[in-house]
């Protein structure tokens, strides 16, 4: 006679349950338990081990601080996820100062049902995104919010850390002549994304560009390069940076459209949903106005990295009219290059 | 990128840019019907390469441009209404119609879904079988074939929870209001590829004939632009008012067969209200009787239709191509794409969307349309 199949179980539910539950934002045993079980011991470090209500830093000298807010549908992506894009957006702004992040802040914003499979996978993107350049998540905070509230998860991550730049660097900074400059194809991110949302089923699957650019960014100004500004090109993509750039700087930019880097397969998906990659989003690209003499320079110290091995150098900056973009088109007409409007939609036919 | 960047060839468009004024001893003044074609001459500056004589002049070829404002009412209020889902192109998002847009519809909690096809559409509504799914069901002779076939498939599936707010328009018709009108300075067409591909050309014999005008069934790149110009202005350099096909890549003369049948079956052809236009006999596509029951305006109430509000906005004879958009005293001032007057500024494919984001507002008008 076999045996019965008998293995003994406790009855009682296992409390987790597999997904967030308000309870995990209550403040008492279970959000402790999903701290000391998720989000410790992914970030894990002093800071942390300390348990107090804020970390406690050593700085010296001008520091750079910045914060970003975090919400994509997915929250994983071709190329990236959430969590490698809150450690990476943060930690970019802090590089377009000059300056080198070294602690983060994390604030997480759980939908009540999110798997917490999912939010292990994000915290473990977030550790690894940190580790790759160095940077410490030394305080935090999570709150639970109700069943339709957000999107799964949100992330706010604040960052700073010590200015490397000798010299003031921003959008004031710009001047008549200064060489502009990308520092690899444009526009990867915002159709991943849109493809992964949408399922499109393109033919090849777009990955994000989703990266530091600490090193590259910061190699340029360790060398010398008079780096007059540094912008990385998120939401609005590079139009939105242009233009931005050139209506505080009060000085016009001259794009070449030929010399602007875009991906076969990125500019395709542009031409079937009618979008103009100059709008559409990245995550792991800049551009930086230099002085006209180091461009060259400049570029050749960016290919050194493999994240802005394509950097090319796409225009200039000119005199007037302030504020305005223009890109020479293939045709050789020149025409305005605007932010766009409100949101990116595709067009019906 | 191969198929495309052959067509983007400048040393092939100088070619032709230096041909089309070679030909050219008059003034002519010819109407690219399709938005697509008034987006890229505007993006490109292909008008900047034409000899001073000859005027690109933009036609009602924008499909959320002519869409009356009534029918944005209809989605909105459908939108509003607890337990319907409402399935939009992106483009009719922002469009105004009397009282506000889908975007306030939406931050009120209407559930507006962006779609990329009708299709689409269906598979909401195949998931969510408790609600009342609504496809705004809108454009030219282009779009019409797969949102018919959304209908057909929502037939054979049985659907009920499925239906269609319809305002599809037809090209043919609004060509002949703008050349009936007193002020027609028109003398050819380009008439628009994409719907060409689907309608064939046959439909223009006839016009082409009673009007004498050049019609021309122009592509949209570049090239096929400029082919299409040399094309148009060869006609009436040499006396000829005849249908020609510069798109013959895509183009049959028949059209597409298939797509007409399931246009026929699911369609029937209505009077239709063009917005900046008016009303134009014949010009639109309703549902037909045998899917009367997939039509929101019986689901949901008929869309009422009262006079167009006055405003300074010149985007009707924009549409017909009686002036271009820096002739408006508000373009770039009072009307811009954040804050538009005229349905012109608010779509992507709008001419006046399309000068202000390729051409911006300090730059007076390269060759006004006088």
């Amino acid at each position: 006679m076999s045996k019965p199949d008998f293995s003994p179980a406790c009855p009682a539910p296992a409390g987790d349950g597999g997904t967030v539950q308000l309870a995990h934002g209550g403040g008492g045993r279970a959000m402790e338990r999903l701290l000391d079980t998720v989000i410790r011991p992914a970030f894990d470090n002093a800071q942390l081990a300390r348990r107090h209500d804020g970390a406690v830093l050593d700085l010296n000298g001008p520091i750079a601080f910045t914060t970003d807010s975090y919400v994509v549908k997915p929250l994983f992506f071709p190329g990236g996820d959430i969590g490698s894009l809150a450690v990476n957006g943060t930690v970019n702004d802090i590089a377009m100062c000059g300056a080198r992040a070294t602690h983060l802040s994390v604030g997480l914003i759980l939908e009540e049902g999110l798997p917490l499979d999912d939010l292990r996978r994000v915290v473990a993107s977030m550790r690894k995104a940190a580790d790759a350049v160095g940077v410490q998540l030394v305080t935090g905070d999570t709150k639970v919010v109700d069943h339709g509230k957000a999107d799964g998860l949100f992330i706010n991550t604040a960052g700073l850390g010590p200015v490397v730049a000798r010299s003031p660097i921003g959008p004031a900074e710009v001047r008549n002549g200064d060489a502009i400059i990308v520092s690899g194809d444009i526009g990867r991110h915002g159709i991943a994304v849109m493809a992964a949302r949408e399922g499109f089923g393109f033919e090849t699957v777009i990955e994000s560009d989703c990266a530091a650019l600490g090193d590259p960014a910061l190699a340029l100004v360790e060398a010398g390069i008079a780096v007059h500004c540094l912008r990385d090109m998120t939401r609005g993509g590079l139009a939105s940076a242009a233009v931005e750039i050139a209506e505080t700087a009060g000085v016009a930019m001259a794009l070449d459209e030929a010399a602007i880097p875009v991906r076969e397969d990125v500019r395709a998906a542009c031409e079937v949903l009618g979008l103009d990659p100059l709008h559409v989003a990245n995550e792991g690209r800049f551009v930086a106005f230099v002085a006209a003499g180091d461009a060259k320079r400049a570029i050749e110290i960016l290919r050194g990295f493999a994240v802005s091995a394509g950097a090319a150098q796409i225009g200039a900056v000119t005199e007037s009219p302030a504020g305005q973009v223009a890109s020479r088109g293939v045709l050789g007409v020149s025409r305005v290059v605007d932010m766009l409007s409100g949101e990116q939609l595709p067009r019906i036919c | 990128m191969k198929f495309r960047d052959e067509y983007r060839d400048p040393e092939a468009a100088r070619g032709y840019a230096e041909a089309i004024a070679r030909i050219t001893t008059r003034p002519w003044m010819l109407m690219e019907v399709c938005g697509g074609q008034t987006h890229a001459i505007v993006r490109y500056g292909i008008d900047e390469l034409l000899p001073d004589g000859v005027t690109l002049v933009h036609g009602p070829g924008c499909p959320v441009c002519v869409t009356p404002a009534e029918y944005i009412d209809k989605a909105i209020e459908i939108a509003d209404r607890p337990g319907t889902t409402l399935c939009s192109f992106g483009d009719m998002l922002r469009v105004a119609g009397t009282k506000g847009d889908l975007f306030g519809a939406k931050s009120r909690g209407g559930d507006i879904r962006v779609v990329y096809s009708p299709l689409d559409a269906l598979r909401i509504t195949r998931e969510n079988p408790t609600r009342e799914v609504v496809f705004f069901a809108v454009g030219f002779e282009t779009t019409a074939p797969a949102n018919a076939m959304a209908a057909y498939q929502a037939m054979r599936e049985g659907l009920g929870n499925f239906s269609m707010l319809v305002s599809h328009v037809l090209v043919p018709p609004a060509m002949r209001t703008i050349l009936d009108g007193a002020t027609n300075r028109i003398q050819g067409f380009l008439a628009a590829g994409h719907v060409c591909t689907v309608m064939g050309f046959e439909e223009y014999f006839p016009i082409a004939a009673k009007y004498r005008v050049p019609i021309v069934v122009t592509g949209f790149e570049p090239l096929d632009i400029l082919e299409g110009v040399y094309m148009t202005v060869r006609q009436l350099e040499e006396g000829r008012a005849e249908v020609e096909n510069q798109y013959s890549r895509s183009v049959r003369r028949e059209g597409n067969r298939p797509a007409q049948e399931i246009m026929a079956k699911v369609f029937r052809v209505i009077p239709r209200r063009w917005r900046g236009i008016g009303d134009i006999a014949e010009s639109g596509l309703g549902l037909s009787e045998a899917y009367a029951s997939f039509d929101a305006e019986t689901r949901f109430g008929p869309v009422s239709s009262g006079p167009e509000a006055e405003t300074e906005c010149i985007s009707g004879l924009v549409l017909r191509g009686d002036r271009k958009p820096p002739d408006c005293p508000a373009f770039g001032t009072r009307c811009t794409p954040e804050h538009p007057l005229g349905v012109t500024m608010v779509s992507s494919e709008g001419a006046c969307a399309a000068y202000h984001r390729y051409r911006g507002i300090p730059r007076p008008p390269l060759k006004a349309a006088s």
